[in-house]
C-alpha cells in the first residue's frame, strides 16, 4: 500500500490453459517487472495447473480501439450481403473448411 | 484463508497431496514415523508464520504468494504427520518438547526482509533434501516427488525477493542482510543427521552453501560470517529443544483445539 503506484505498474495477464487454443485475457495485476508479474499472474490466475502458458503485458503498451469509434470501427455491413459469403456450397470433399 | 490449519484446511485441494487416512494414533509405518515428524512439524511450523503474515504483506500480490507457500506447506505437513500418526492429535496436542522441527522455521517474522532470509535458508534446504528423497526408496519418496515441485518454486521466490531486496535501496539492502546474519546460527541444524531418514543430510551442506553463496553474490550481498554449527548455535530443535518464540506460537496454533477437546470441526 505504501508503494508508489509508478513502482507497481498495472499488468494485463493472457492465460492459455492446458487444452486452451489461444490466450485469453484473465484479469490484471500490480508488478514492477515482468517476472515478477509472471509469478504473480501464476499464484492468482493458474493456481499452479501444469503445461498452461502466461503472457503479461504492461497495461501502458496496450492501445485499445475507441468506445466512440464503435459504430464506424465494427458495424458489419449487414446489408451488403457480397461481404459476407455465407452463400457458397461447399464442395463435396471439403473437410477442413 | 485461515491462518490456523484445521482438518478442513482447504491445503490438499492444490497441494502435495490427499492426506491419506490416519489410523488413530498409531503410526502406519514405524520405520517413516520419526522423519515424518521432523518433516512434519518443520512444514508445519513454517506454514503457520507465513499464514501470520495474512493481512500484513507489502503488497496484495505478495499476500498471496505467502499465503499459497503456506498452503503447499501445510500439505506437506498433513501428508507428513498422517504417516506419523493422526495429523491433528500431532498439531494440537503436542507439548512443545515433542515438536521435533529445526529452530530455523520456528522464529518469528520479522520485517519482510527477515522473512525472505528465512525462506531462502530453509525453501534451498528442502529443495535438496526433497530431491534426495525422491530419488531413494524410502516410504516418503513419493510425497517428495510431489513436494519438491513446490518447495522450487518456493525457493524461487526467494531467490527473486533475495536480489530484489539486495540488489534494492540501501536500506532494504541492509534489511536483508541483517536478516541473513541474524538467522546465519540456524542453518546448521539443518544438516545434522535424522535418524531413519532416507538422506544423507551432512552431505547436503556443501551443495546448499554453494547455492546461497551463489545467489547472495549476485544480490550484492556477504554470506555471513560467524559458526552455522558448534556452541551458540542452533541444533536441538530436532530433540525438542526450542527458542522461546515459538512456545508462543504454539500456544495460539493449539488454543482453540485444547479449549474445546474432542469437538469435531
Amino acid at each position: 500500500p505504501t508503494a508508489k503506484p509508478t513502482d507497481w505498474p498495472l499488468w494485463e495477464v493472457f492465460v492459455r490453459s492446458r487444452r486452451g487454443l489461444s490466450h485469453t485475457h484473465a484479469g490484471s495485476l500490480h508488478a514492477p517487472d515482468a517476472e515478477m508479474a509472471l509469478r504473480n499472474a501464476r499464484d492468482l490466475y493458474t493456481r499452479r495447473s501444469e503445461g498452461i502458458s502466461i503472457w503479461v503485458v504492461p497495461s501502458a503498451a496496450i492501445s485499445a480501439s475507441s468506445p466512440d469509434e464503435k459504430d464506424s470501427f465494427f458495424e458489419p455491413a449487414a446489408d451488403k450481403p457480397y461481404r459476407h459469403p455465407t452463400f457458397y456450397e461447399i464442395p463435396d470433399g471439403v473437410q477442413h473448411l | 484463508m485461515k491462518p490456523v490449519p484445521t482438518a478442513q484446511a482447504p491445503a490438499t485441494a492444490d497441494s502435495a497431496a490427499a492426506a491419506p487416512a490416519p489410523a488413530g494414533s498409531l503410526a502406519r509405518d514405524v520405520a517413516a514415523a520419526a522423519p515424518a515428524l521432523a518433516l512434519g512439524d518443520d512444514a508445519l511450523v513454517l506454514s503457520h508464520r507465513l499464514g501470520e503474515w495474512a493481512g500484513h504483506a507489502p503488497v496484495l500480490e505478495e499476500e498471496v504468494a505467502l499465503a499459497n507457500i503456506a498452503l503447499d506447506l501445510l500439505g506437506q505437513a498433513r501428508v507428513l504427520l498422517s504417516l506419523a500418526g493422526d495429523e491433528d492429535e500431532l498439531a494440537y496436542l503436542r507439548e512443545e518438547r515433542a515438536f521435533r522441527n529445526c529452530q530455523l522455521v520456528e522464529q518469528p517474522n520479522g520485517d519482510f526482509a527477515h522473512t525472505i532470509a528465512r525462506q531462502l535458508y530453509f525453501s534451498t534446504y528442502q529443495e535438496l533434501l526433497y530431491g534426495q528423497l525422491a530419488s531413494g526408496g524410502s516410504p516418503l519418496a513419493p510425497l517428495a516427488a510431489k513436494a519438491v515441485k513446490e518447495v522450487a518454486y518456493h525457493r524461487d521466490h526467494a531467490e527473486q525477493w533475495t536480489l530484489r531486496l539486495g540488489d534494492g535501496t540501501e536500506e532494504s539492502h541492509e534489511r536483508i542482510q541483517r536478516g541473513l546474519t541474524a538467522l546465519w546460527r540456524f542453518t546448521g541444524e539443518l544438516f545434522e543427521p535424522v535418524p531413519g531418514l532416507d538422506v544423507d543430510l551432512p552431505a547436503l551442506h556443501d551443495a546448499w552453501t554453494t547455492r546461497i553463496e551463489s545467489v547472495l553474490t549476485r544480490a550484492t550481498l556477504t554470506v555471513p560470517e560467524g559458526p552455522s554449527r558448534g556452541a551458540w548455535t542452533a541444533g536441538a530443535g530436532r530433540q525438542g529443544l526450542h527458542t522461546e518464540p515459538f512456545g508462543r506460537m504454539l500456544a495460539e496454533m493449539q488454543h482453540l483445539h485444547r479449549s474445546h477437546p474432542g469437538a469435531t470441526w
